[in-house]
């Protein structure tokens, strides 16, 4: 029988309900349909996209993402990726919401250079206040230091995702007592974005007490991305079941599983 | 006259609207959004909306990200 905390845990983000708490990316993909395929496949519910300029006079026939991603049947979150100052991520964040009929989910990062792709906290700090007075729900890319997690969130970010490791390394959680500091400060949900390589380690965030996980370069980059979805998707509940259940204490001795009392021989 | 369409150099009529550019482009029914001298200007408008010389337009579409 499922208990109540598996039944009712919903990830709550800016008021509205998700039961997947596995965010998945669309980029890196070799096609739209194995794009479409792997999302479908990883259970998720928000899914993030990037803008950019149409191509002119090129495959006026070419397939788009919004008609394998459809925003009817996902919650669709546009990032800024590629947005290395403040003016550039508000600009790209005003776009998609007039490509997205009005649509004010956003996913806000804002780089520092290309080799590390890690955010320039500067720009970050000031795009988020310039989008918050704008109206945006502010789900917002981080590094993982707490005194700025907390100040994103007192800006009014809906949501603060610190890396794990660098964009795309798939290195892991490279610091988890940060993202513990990060949490338990928190009053918004803490979601680990950018690093994770392997189910494992998005079990490890979710054990850890992360609110979701976002992944994509761990899926669009497995042999098997279809596959990998699915095995993402089992890792996340999986973490989160555990994160309710509460782990066992570690202990420094063993301590036997079978009864002492009844040896055949002292 | 002359505009500017994604960073590129365009040739389009007189009083051309955003709907005539959006038709020459054959971008028509296409999920895009477009920015007017870095303005954004809403769908509703794009009828209404007259292009002038040296106008720098900003069209721009959803594709896979992270």
């Amino acid at each position: 029988m499922m208990s109540e905390l598996e039944t009712n845990d919903p990830l709550v983000i800016a008021g509205q309900t998700f039961k997947s708490r596995l965010l998945v990316g669309t980029g890196k993909y070799k096609d739209m349909a194995e794009t479409g395929a792997a999302i479908e496949a990883s259970g998720a519910e928000i899914v993030t996209m990037a803008v950019r300029r149409t191509n002119l006079g090129q495959n006026p026939d070419e397939p788009n993402l919004l008609d394998v991603v459809s925003p009817d049947r996902y919650t669709l979150l546009p990032n800024t990726a590629g947005c290395y100052t403040a003016d550039d991520a508000v600009r790209t964040c005003r776009l998609a919401r007039e490509l997205l009929d009005g649509h004010d989910l956003v996913k806000l990062e804002v780089l520092g250079d290309q080799k590390t792709l890690y955010p320039n906290i500067i720009e970050t700090v000031k795009a988020a206040e310039t989008l918050v007075k704008d109206g945006f729900k502010v789900m917002v890319y981080t590094n993982d230091d707490p005194i700025v997690a907390k100040q994103l969130e007192e800006i009014g970010c809906v949501a603060v995702m610190p890396l794990g490791s660098l964009i795309g390394s798939g290195l892991g959680i490279q610091n988890p007592h940060n993202i513990r500091l990060i949490m338990e400060e928190a009053n918004v949900p803490i979601l680990v974005d950018a690093g994770i390589g392997t189910p494992s380690e998005a079990a490890m965030a979710m054990e850890m007490g992360c609110a979701g996980v976002l992944v994509n370069s761990a899926i669009a980059g497995a042999q098997n991305p279809v596959l990998m979805a699915k095995a993402m998707q089992k890792a996340v509940q999986a973490g989160r079941e555990a994160h309710l259940a509460v782990r066992m204490p570690r202990k420094a001795y063993a301590s036997a599983s079978s009864p002492l009392d009844g040896l055949i021989s002292k | 006259m002359q505009i500017q369409v994604n960073g590129e150099a365009l040739e389009i009529s007189e009083d051309a609207t955003l709907n005539d550019l959006i038709e020459q482009l054959q971008l028509v029914g296409k999920r895009i959004a477009i920015e007017l001298n870095l303005e954004i200007i809403p769908r509703s408008e794009h009828a209404s909306t007259r292009l002038k010389s040296d106008d720098q337009v900003e069209i721009v579409h959803a594709i896979g990200g992270g």
